[in-house]
């Protein structure tokens, strides 16, 4: 059982997934490729909120502002570049610096988790309508019309790097955002066995038991948020990739809220629940896009409240503790038995 | 001249609307710690209820200022028996389960009137200032700010209901060991604060288009608002709307509206830097 935990059982199963995604063209036709490179692209997001909410224990509501930031960056840069490598860089960098920044007055200024998640929200709310606010020749940077409410079209795709004559297929933008989504699962997964995942751990759980050990919780929270939009902002790459197109309605409050349920139903403090989540739930709402019946608002709305409400820690960790309370009640605990000795005596 | 008297009128009203639009989010937050992410679809809900009243036949002024608070009031019952009740205690799970209901009530309402916009004529006609225009129904939204805030402050300073919610916003624990119920008063709060995001609602029905989708427009500075002002009701609604509602108008009128509410963010972020349970925890604390 132990062989499958940890580090060996992430490398396994991520060797399947990726023989899987490298394979999949193949088998699968070029509708769904594109489908499922969206839904990766978006696992990508789904894991940078898993992170910095189920590790950093950072309550963001507003992820979707890095993921909206990179998606921008990345196509203003690679419209005036005219090569994604630089393009990539950018749409990491420019979140970063935008996470640092807000997360220095939100995490140094000592606020609370509830103003923590009502000010990032409030922050893609405004995004949103500062980037539908920016229609009209005005609103260009250098080649780029920003195209406010109506957003940017053709915007050229990954290429490889070094080489901008050569543009990656849809098969291979697949390979490429799948593999990513891998790398970032691993890399996390490293990150997070590493002192400075045990730190922030120790953060999440007791703050000032962690400050008092000597660590400044201020720096690794803050640290972890710009972790957490550096990858979003790469998300947001992947997202324009697939579909060579950027409008405001990233920034809105149906992306915000989305990824919010995909962490909560996938579980927090796990690293594959969030991407389990996001996933189905990107499923279902192409499912519920396919027909006219429900509205998909309505369906997330209640899935969410049913989750808060009865499976509040989420997929991942309630499989996890099924499975473990039935191998304890199969095979009764070794360290159980001389206690209870002990009280019979 | 003249545009100084339009631009303080603007500024005025600017304050009025922040006032209106915070007022039920500010009483929820400052009994319950809460922030109800479903407000903004409070106020949406107060708009149809004025809007499908006046297309019934119902006179504008009742229906904006009776129907739409008692609808909404009562919904808001429904939501913390049916839901915010089982999530005491969890400050985190109910800003979640109320995120849910934003989604829920969105996905209904859209699914029911469908996401077209419905609207109401404004009830009162314009005044001449010099060369410019403007509303009579302005300074009457600046009236209702004013009474509402007159009304607050009369029912919590002057009423046993207002002496019990005082002493449950001080300390719950001790207030419950003295024999009030905090279910009963959070139940209550909510039902009021509701009540009061109908109201709002009802009032801009006239100004703004009602669309399922309507809320979102104005929750961010109803956040804003709410978390700049900190936990004391009337001041922190108070001082934070002044405040945020000059920013915010003097900076629509040098840039655009958008930019003003940029602006008005960044001065939010600042505030909280400096002051992080918001100005009433620094200057009014453990008042109204």
């Amino acid at each position: 059982m132990h062989l499958l935990n940890g580090m060996t059982g992430a490398l396994i199963g991520s060797a399947i997934a990726a023989v899987a995604i490298l394979t999949a063209p193949l088998y699968v036709d070029l509708f769904q490729i594109m489908q499922l490179t969206v839904f990766a692209a978006m696992a990508v997001l789904a894991l940078s909120l898993g992170f910095i909410w189920g590790y950093g224990g950072i309550l963001c509501f507003g992820q979707t502002s890095f993921f909206g930031l990179g998606a921008y960056a990345y196509a203003v840069a690679a419209i005036n570049f005219g090569d994604s490598t630089p393009a990539i860089a950018l749409a990491i960098l420019i979140p970063v610096i935008f996470a640092a920044l807000l997360g220095y007055f939100m995490i140094y200024g000592g606020i609370s988790d509830v103003y923590l998640g009502v000010i990032t929200l409030t922050v893609s709310l405004i995004l949103f309508n500062l980037v539908n606010s920016t229609a009209g020749d005005f609103y260009k940077i250098g080649d780029a019309r920003l195209g406010g409410f109506n957003g940017m079209p053709g915007v050229p795709t990954f290429n490889l790097p070094g080489n901008p004559g050569y543009i990656l297929s849809p098969e291979q933008a697949w390979m490429v955002t799948g593999i990513a989504l891998i790398a970032v699962y691993l890399g996390l997964r490293v990150l997070i066995a590493s002192s400075f995942g045990r730190i922030i751990i120790a953060i999440r759980e007791n703050e000032t038991r962690a400050a008092l050990l000597g660590y400044d919780p201020r720096i690794y929270k803050l640290i972890t948020f710009m972790i957490g939009g550096a990858i979003a902002g790469f998300a947001g790459a992947l997202y324009v990739n697939w579909g060579a197109f950027v409008s405001p309605t990233i920034f809105a409050l149906g992306l915000s809220a989305q990824s919010i349920i995909w962490v909560i139903i996938g579980g927090r403090g796990t690293l594959i629940g969030p991407v389990v989540g996001c996933l189905l739930l990107q499923w279902l709402v192409t499912e519920i896009g396919a027909q006219q019946a429900m509205d998909s608002n309505f369906v997330l709305g209640a899935i969410l409240i049913v989750f808060v409400l009865l499976v509040p820690k989420g997929i991942a960790p309630t499989l996890r503790d099924l499975a473990l309370a039935r191998l304890a009640r199969d095979k009764p605990m070794p360290a159980d038995t001389p206690t209870t000795a002990k009280v019979k005596t | 001249m003249d545009i100084a008297i339009i631009v303080g009128l603007d500024v005025v009203s600017g304050i009025a609307s922040l006032v209106l639009i915070s007022a039920g989010l500010a009483v929820i937050f400052g009994m319950m710690k809460i922030i109800n992410l479903a407000h903004g679809e409070f106020l949406m809900l107060g708009a149809y209820a004025t809007v499908l009243s006046v297309s019934a036949g119902v006179n504008i002024w009742f229906a904006m200022l009776v129907i739409a608070p008692v609808f909404v009031g009562l919904v808001g019952v429904v939501v913390e028996r049916c839901l915010i009740r089982f999530l005491y205690g969890r400050l985190v799970d109910s800003m979640l389960a109320t995120w849910g209901l934003s989604l829920v009530i969105v996905g209904g309402t859209t699914m029911i009137f469908g996401n077209t916009i419905v609207g109401v004529s404004s009830p009162l006609g314009g005044f001449q200032v010099g060369a410019y225009q403007s509303s009579l129904y302005t300074p009457f939204l600046a009236l209702m700010a004013l009474l509402l805030m007159l009304i607050v402050y009369g029912v919590m300073r002057y009423t046993r209901a207002g002496l019990i919610a005082r002493a449950v916003m001080q300390n719950p624990g001790m207030a419950a060991t003295l024999g009030v119920n905090p279910a009963r008063v959070y139940m209550a709060t909510f039902g009021i604060g509701a009540a009061m995001s109908g109201l709002a609602g009802g009032l801009l029905a006239p100004i703004a288009g009602v669309v399922p989708t309507m809320g979102a427009a104005f929750i961010a500075k109803a956040f804003i608002t709410v978390v700049g002002g900190g936990t004391s009701i009337l001041w922190g609604l108070i001082s934070a709307s002044g405040l945020f509602g000059f920013i915010n108008q003097i900076a629509a009128f040098l840039t655009t509206p958008v930019f003003g509410e940029v602006i008005l963010f960044i001065a939010a972020v600042i505030l909280i830097r400096m002051l992080p349970t918001g100005i009433s925890g620094r200057f009014f604390k453990g008042r109204l």
